[in-house]
């Protein structure tokens, strides 16, 4: 299927609704294409995409002067499609997406409690990354907000936050957080249950907001790629290179086919390590002690084959602008094939062993399922998405280099379970074993960085790369001078949060531990 | 049940034999050591994340694989601050979070350390100090020990430990 064969007939759909399209631009957040649209007409033009089937995929806005941009992307058949528009920056109103996106809802309170932007008819009015930390009036993402704040007083903790409720005898309300009682990363969860029985889940996030955005402004190229790798240190290496690979097509410029393959490599070297962690990780929420130490002693021994052959444990800050910041040490083909030949030996021994075991599966079936349709509307990708049907991934469906010169299957499952989340994490692993395989296979010989320019003006660039949690995109604007004017990183945790809160529903209180890291969320990728 | 024995005896003790098991022993040795004179043999941490990127603790869970196991040298997690001797805290300290911390730090009984585990715990890291974050753990709650690293390993938590058991007792 050709790319964006849908295009004329969604443009024609627009047309029908009378939605003028002000600008069509197929360049300038290449390969995703650009429609500019009229404010008036953003309510219209979202319904005509909902009516398409496409998928909501992501929000941001962005200051011009005395103007925002906002910015909004929807896929449809691995093709990204943004959606533009303006509004002043005096009376920021335009009409929300959440009734025909739910997957909508928070992006858009985050937008406006960091850029003001009125969202007309959104269904919750609430804040969401806002706590305590600026006053309810000013908007910390905006040009003439000070990187500092407007003060340095301690500010009070979040305690007024409106929960939605249930009232009714023998129901009991729960709260979780922020500090939790495992090494866990900040966030609040707040229960309604009857007895066992969870009635209702609301997250409540922003802990962890730490002003991604605003320090991102005025950095050089290098400097916003370190600050990428921070973004959710489990995903370092896809923020990296999501944030590089949208920096590279704003400056135009070419990474060697080299760099490409080794920043693949480490892309998939940290979707195994983070795979391994979570699946001992979600057996020993059962108890399962024994599948919790040798996935852990797998991951250790991925971890510490990253330090030898790739230089960090974690992979952070190994991908730089243009390239990757090392080559391959002399001896690599000993350090890796051994360590990769093992891995795959030893995966397939732990998991017939987890076969094996009624009692765990007894726990991981039919637990925290999520429908396929569910899945869908929420618009959940990874490894969430593809145990519930969602058959999408962007190294297969999207092809950036080197994944479009490769073969490669992507899992896909449909029960919705624990157990398929577990499953399609093993099914991943394997995946990435053999991309490893065809990697090393085919590796080019040749420079691992190209210069970065002297001179970047005014432009902006878009990149999306599957992580291990699934879609990651990333935007960045350079302004005159070439340094950081915006940049947006939008982590897979902002639509597989709300998939956890609905797959809880009817499960006991204590499955919620299961439930949870079998999501595992990035609270950080998604707090900024 | 035998596939699972097999596999148990076929791994062996790897906290024996690992690839740096001399370090990690003798590391962990003298942690040990210093546990039983300061804390009558037995170490609780209570770890809270105040604004981290989530990598430090991904570390962090580390020390409790096969390969660090620190559990046998009287160190372990606990849930609440009121069982823990050392508050393990990571991340710039978002503004978020401040009120959070302090609360944890109030509730952990006399002798309390706290290690500043990681650059962004220490001054802030790559996040500095901004309108969302404090800057480092050392502006909201007293710091006993710096712990720098992006972030620290499983060896350097280790000798983080080590050296804190090593300084004066805080009053």
């Amino acid at each position: 299927m050709s790319r964006f064969d849908w295009l004329p007939g969604f443009i024609a759909s627009l047309a029908e609704e009378r939605v003028a399209i002000l600008h069509s631009d197929p360049n300038r957040l290449a390969p995703a294409h650009c429609l500019l649209l009229d404010a008036e007409d953003w309510d219209e033009g979202t319904r005509v995409a909902s009516a398409s089937g496409f998928r909501w995929a992501g929000l941001w806005g962005d200051q011009i002067g005395d103007r925002l941009r906002i910015y909004t992307v929807f896929v449809h058949n691995g093709d990204y499609l943004v959606l533009m528009t303006e509004v002043p920056l005096q009376a920021p109103v335009l009409a929300s997406q959440t009734p025909y996106f739910p997957a909508a809802n928070r992006l858009e309170r985050h937008l406006h409690d960091l850029l003001g932007v009125d969202f007309q008819d959104h269904p919750d009015t609430r804040r969401w990354t806002r706590h305590c930390a600026w006053a309810e009036d000013v908007y910390p993402l905006r040009s003439d907000f000070p990187v500092g704040g407007d003060s340095s007083k301690r500010r009070s903790s979040d305690v007024d936050y409106p929960f939605g409720r249930i009232l009714g005898n023998g129901v009991n309300e729960i709260p979780l957080g922020p500090v939790h009682g495992d090494i866990t990363e900040p966030g609040h969860f707040r229960f309604q249950a009857a007895g066992e029985e969870v009635l209702s889940l609301e997250a409540r996030l922003g802990y962890t907001h730490k002003g991604i955005e605003k320090i991102a402004v005025g950095r050089d190229a290098s400097g916003l790629a370190r600050l990428a790798g921070r973004v959710s240190g489990d995903s370092t290496v896809a923020h990296t290179w999501a944030a590089c690979m949208a920096m590279e097509r704003a400056a135009g410029v070419d990474v060697p086919p080299r760099a490409l393959h080794l920043r693949a490599l480490f892309a998939e070297c940290e979707r195994i390590a983070n795979h391994l962690g979570d699946i001992g990780g979600i057996c020993n929420t059962v108890g399962f002690a024994f599948a919790q130490q040798q996935f852990g002693r797998l991951r250790e021994q991925m971890l510490r084959t990253n330090l030898t052959a790739f230089g960090h444990r974690l992979l952070m800050d190994v991908i730089v602008p243009g390239g990757v910041c090392r080559d391959l040490p002399v001896q690599w083909e000993s350090i890796i094939t051994p360590q990769l030949s093992t891995l795959s030996r030893e995966l397939e021994d732990l998991l017939d062993i987890i076969d094996d075991h009624s009692s765990l599966k007894d726990r991981l079936d039919d637990t925290g399922s999520l429908k396929a349709e569910l899945a869908q509307m929420l618009g959940v990708t990874g490894y969430v998405g593809k145990a519930s049907g969602q058959d999408f991934d962007v190294r297969r469906d999207h092809g950036y280099a080197p994944y479009d010169g490769l073969e490669m299957q992507s899992p896909c499952r449909t029960q919705g379970d624990v157990a398929a989340r577990l499953q399609i994490r093993a099914d991943e692993i394997r995946v990435s074993l053999n991309l490893i395989d065809k990697l090393i296979y085919s590796l080019p010989i040749g420079p691992i960085a190209a210069d970065w320019p002297q001179s970047v003006h005014s432009s902006v660039g878009l990149a999306v790369v599957e992580g291990w949690r699934g879609e990651i995109m990333s935007f960045i604007r350079f302004d005159e001078d070439g340094r950081v004017a915006r940049f947006f990183p939008r982590d897979p945790s902002w639509f597989s949060l709300p998939a956890l809160e609905h797959l809880v529903l009817g499960n006991n209180l204590p499955d919620f531990a299961i439930c949870h890291k079998s999501v595992n969320i990035s609270y950080s990728g998604q707090d900024l | 049940m035998s596939k699972i024995f097999s596999k148990i005896w076929q791994i062996g003790t790897l906290t024996e034999a690992p690839p740096v098991g001399d370090e990690i022993e003798t590391l962990g040795k003298e942690v040990k050591r210093a546990i039983e004179q300061r804390l009558s043999r037995s170490l609780a941490i209570r770890q809270v994340d105040a604004g981290s990127c989530n990598a430090c603790e991904l570390e962090i869970h580390a020390l409790v694989n096969p390969y660090y196991d620190i559990s046998r040298f009287g160190i372990h997690f606990v849930a609440s601050p009121r069982h823990a001797d050392l508050l393990l805290v990571t991340g710039p300290v978002s503004r978020h979070m401040e009120t959070a911390l302090r609360r944890t730090w109030r509730a952990m009984a006399n002798p309390r350390f706290v290690i500043a585990s990681g650059n962004c715990a220490c001054n802030g890291g790559e996040f500095g100090s901004n309108y969302a974050t404090c800057g480092g753990v050392s502006r909201v709650i007293p710091v006993d020990l710096h712990l720098p690293g992006c972030p620290p390993t499983p060896n350097d938590l280790m000798r983080g430990i080590l050296a804190l058991m090593r300084k004066e007792r805080p009053q």
